[in-house]
């Protein structure tokens, strides 16, 4: 149902990942992931390592964060993250590169994993691993099947259907057999005996990859999807690959799924296997005008200018630089602003690409109720949010709206459905929460 | 350094726009127009020509002196409604009432809601019913169809095949012979026949459709339902009494059915939004059109129909949503 194909401007797919050094001083933000901010428990002047437990997550849906560097905490201060608030965050003053002694960074690969599913399931809360795909739920939580419920599948996206992001494609290519490995530690975690890893069929190189290393794990199989935004989102994919939609307001659980993101089986591989926290991260920075598109693996807390200049600086013609991709991501508003868990791209658009159209009378088109992969009524939602009819909005399912942004693209008055619709999802929600108050 | 734009995502926009949307619609008319052209001649390119010019004048003036708001004469829809409001008038329509038929479709069809995507009627069947209404002489008077017609005034006139049909039944002559004194199917598919400009020729309509399906503008919906709608509704008619009532390829091809279905019933803002709703719509004007061509007191019926399916588009947009994902329970 529904969906776009924005032009896929993947330049960076054929750059291999490239490791970057860490810069001066890391800001590690206490809120990474979806839920509450994690607690911290260093002060000015520790010495830390890299590695190291700096906050934890203490209540149910949060989690643990580790400094990504050696060296002596300055501050814990705001600064301005990639959302453009200020959050609290843990500054730390680098010093080396000196790392936690439990953690193994041998490059070998591991394949036995001994562990019993809780054993398994309690280091990747320890460790802090999130999602990566973007929306960075902890892992750990996604793990513990609610009590009545019944895991089927274990669902990997390897979609990557925003344009420009080349992440996990580069991951897919070059760490597959870290990623199977991880892959069949969740299944053990889940208590699943099948495994499906999605990926769209422009990766043609990434598809035929792990379609031969999979041959070597029981359980695990490879699709190809059709190339198609938003291809990835959570409740497309189980529709894709398992023909089952998850009931509104409901999660993939229902249907006996969970989604994990490929990167996300990496970093639960390296967790598992190498004790190592996710305190680095793959990053994509590109942009048509970007001298060196390029992936690299950064720690957490680089600012995202050091990013660019390892790209090959701010290009002259620079209108607006996106943490993402050019569908969901957020534009930033400094460029000092850390990476984060969640940071999958840094796009830089041209002045040339960055106004937005006129917006024009609304023609009844039809086109972003057509294209809606949830089946909504954009037009109709974006009028009576303005309009503050909030019960209506309600009734019209504006909470199913994921934010994909495929309305306003395909808009051809120029209309902003989604700010529109952003702005009612957030009255509706505070309206709902009073309600049960 | 230089200034960095923040704004919400998405942060990219198809390559679409009101305009490309409706001269894309202005595109696929062309070869309906060119049919009119050879069939009707001078005449016909001076009706349209009039009727689009004066639809553009009135839009322009509307914006410039009432609304005072910005200028969308430049969009193409005020194009679209003037050439289909030619195409729906006979060729030979002295050029004052089309000038009429022009103001009334862009003023009390189109600017008095606010413009392009508010009106709830098709502005250029307000402006041709108007007319009809108006002028009821001028406006069933047509000129016989010749090839490279060069006549202005002094064409020589004479019934569509739906008059002849309905004159003919109204005096008790049977189907068959009437049929007798009309034009073959071949030919009224290519356009030779009597009838307003555009709406002759069901092949160059069709060729249009086609374009505009392919170009995304409209989708298959509405014109396929209307069109099997009032094929089977009429064949049923036709089945119980093929003396009365005529054929339904008969009905398919004259009388401005295959305009209406493809151009007048598409019509964005007077059209249902989903595809439900636009089934029901089109099943309606369907249905609508042949019970008026057979049992009322006009000939043709399509204009009459979508105007009515027109006034319940918006309880038709309440009553059928898009089917929402995750609205039924499986797996």
């Amino acid at each position: 149902m529904g969906g776009v194909h924005p032009p896929e401007n993947k330049f960076a797919e054929k750059c291999a990942i490239e490791r970057l050094d860490s810069p001066d001083t890391v800001a590690i933000p206490l809120s990474q992931h979806l839920g509450a901010p994690a607690k911290v428990i260093v002060s000015k002047g520790d010495k830390v390592l890299a590695g190291q437990l700096i906050a934890k997550g203490d209540t149910f849906i949060s989690a643990n964060i580790h400094s990504s560097v050696s060296g002596t905490v300055a501050k814990i201060d705001d600064v301005i993250d990639a959302s453009g608030y200020r959050r609290k965050a843990v500054v730390i003053k680098v010093d080396g590169d000196e790392w936690l002694d439990e953690i193994d960074r041998d490059a070998t690969l591991i394949k036995e994993c001994n562990l019993n599913k809780e054993e398994i399931i309690k280091k990747i809360s320890e460790l802090g691993i999130v999602g990566l795909g973007g929306a960075t739920f902890p892992s750990h939580v996604k793990m513990m099947v609610p009590k009545g419920k019944k895991a089927e599948y274990l669902i990997i996206n390897g979609v990557e259907c925003e344009p420009c992001l080349t992440a996990d494609h580069r991951l897919m290519l070059e760490k597959g057999e870290e990623i199977l490995v991880g892959i069949s530690i969740q299944m053990k975690a889940l208590g699943v005996d099948k495994a499906i890893i999605g990926i769209e069929s422009n990766k043609p190189d990434a598809l035929a990859h792990l379609q031969k290393l999979a041959d070597g794990y029981k359980g695990i199989t490879v699709e190809a999807l059709k190339v198609k935004y938003p291809q990835g989102a959570e409740k497309q994919l189980i529709k894709a690959l398992v023909n089952r939609e998850v009931p509104s307001g409901k999660l993939p659980i229902e249907v006996g799924c969970v989604v994990h993101n490929v990167g996300t089986a990496l970093a639960v591989y390296e967790a598992v296997q190498k004790n190592k926290p996710l305190i680095e991260r793959v990053v994509t920075v590109t942009g048509k005008s970007v001298k060196k598109p390029s992936n690299f693996m950064v720690r957490i807390g680089t600012p995202v200018s050091a990013l660019i200049e390892a790209a090959g600086g701010l290009p002259e013609d620079a209108g607006k630089v996106i943490n993402g991709g050019p569908m969901m991501g957020k534009a930033l508003n400094d460029l000092e602003a850390p990476v984060t868990k969640g940071t999958s791209g840094i796009l830089i658009f041209t002045r040339e690409e960055t106004p937005r159209p006129p917006e024009q009378n609304c023609i009844r088109c039809a086109k972003c109720l057509t294209i809606c992969p949830m089946g909504l009524e954009p037009y109709l939602l974006a009028v009576l949010s303005d309009k503050k009819r909030l019960e209506e909005c309600e009734k019209e399912r504006i909470m199913d709206c994921m934010e994909c942004g495929s309305c306003h693209y395909i808009c051809p008055s120029g209309r902003p459905l989604l700010d529109q619709m952003r702005v009612g999802k957030a009255r509706v929600g505070k309206m709902i929460r009073e309600r049960s108050n | 350094m230089s200034v960095l734009t923040v704004s919400g995502s998405p942060h990219l926009q198809a390559n679409q726009s009101v305009g490309k949307l409706m001269y894309g619609v202005v595109f696929s008319l062309i070869p309906a127009m060119l049919v009119s052209f050879y069939f009707f001649g001078l005449a016909a390119i001076l009706v349209t020509l009039t009727a689009v010019v004066s639809c553009m004048a009135f839009e322009f003036l509307i914006q410039k002196y009432l609304i005072k708001g910005p200028l969308t004469v430049f969009d193409g829809s005020a194009i679209i409604t003037g050439v289909l409001l030619a195409f729906n008038v006979p060729a030979n329509l002295p050029l004052g009432i089309v000038v009429i038929g022009s103001a009334v479709a862009i003023g009390m069809g189109k600017m008095t809601f606010g413009g392009l995507g508010k009106n709830p009627f098709n502005p250029a069947l307000v402006g041709r019913v108007f007319l009809m209404i108006s002028f009821p002489v001028q406006m069933t008077i047509y000129p016989k169809p010749q090839a490279f017609n060069t006549a202005l005034t002094d064409a020589v006139t004479g019934p569509t095949p739906l008059t002849v049909l309905k004159d003919g039944v109204s005096r008790g002559e049977s189907v068959s012979d009437i049929m007798l004194q009309l034009p073959d199917s071949f030919s009224m598919l290519m356009g030779n026949m009597g009838g307003s400009a555009g709406e002759i020729s069901a092949i160059a309509i069709i060729l249009g459709g086609l374009y505009m399906l392919f170009r995304k503008i409209i989708t298959w919906h509405i014109p396929v339902v209307y069109l099997a709608t009032a094929f089977v509704f009429a064949g049923i008619f036709w089945l119980v009494d093929p003396e009365v009532y005529a054929d339904p390829v008969f009905h398919l091809l004259t009388g401005g059915l295959m305009l209406g279905a493809i151009y007048m019933a598409t019509d964005y803002a007077t059209s249902p939004m989903a595809p439900r709703g636009m089934i029901i719509y089109a099943v309606g004007c369907g249905v609508l059109t042949i019970v008026i061509r057979l049992f009322g007191a006009y000939p043709e019926g399509v204009a009459f129909s979508i105007l009515i399916m027109n006034a319940f588009v918006p309880l038709i947009n309440k009553a059928f949503k898009p089917k929402r994902f995750g609205e039924v329970k499986n797996g």
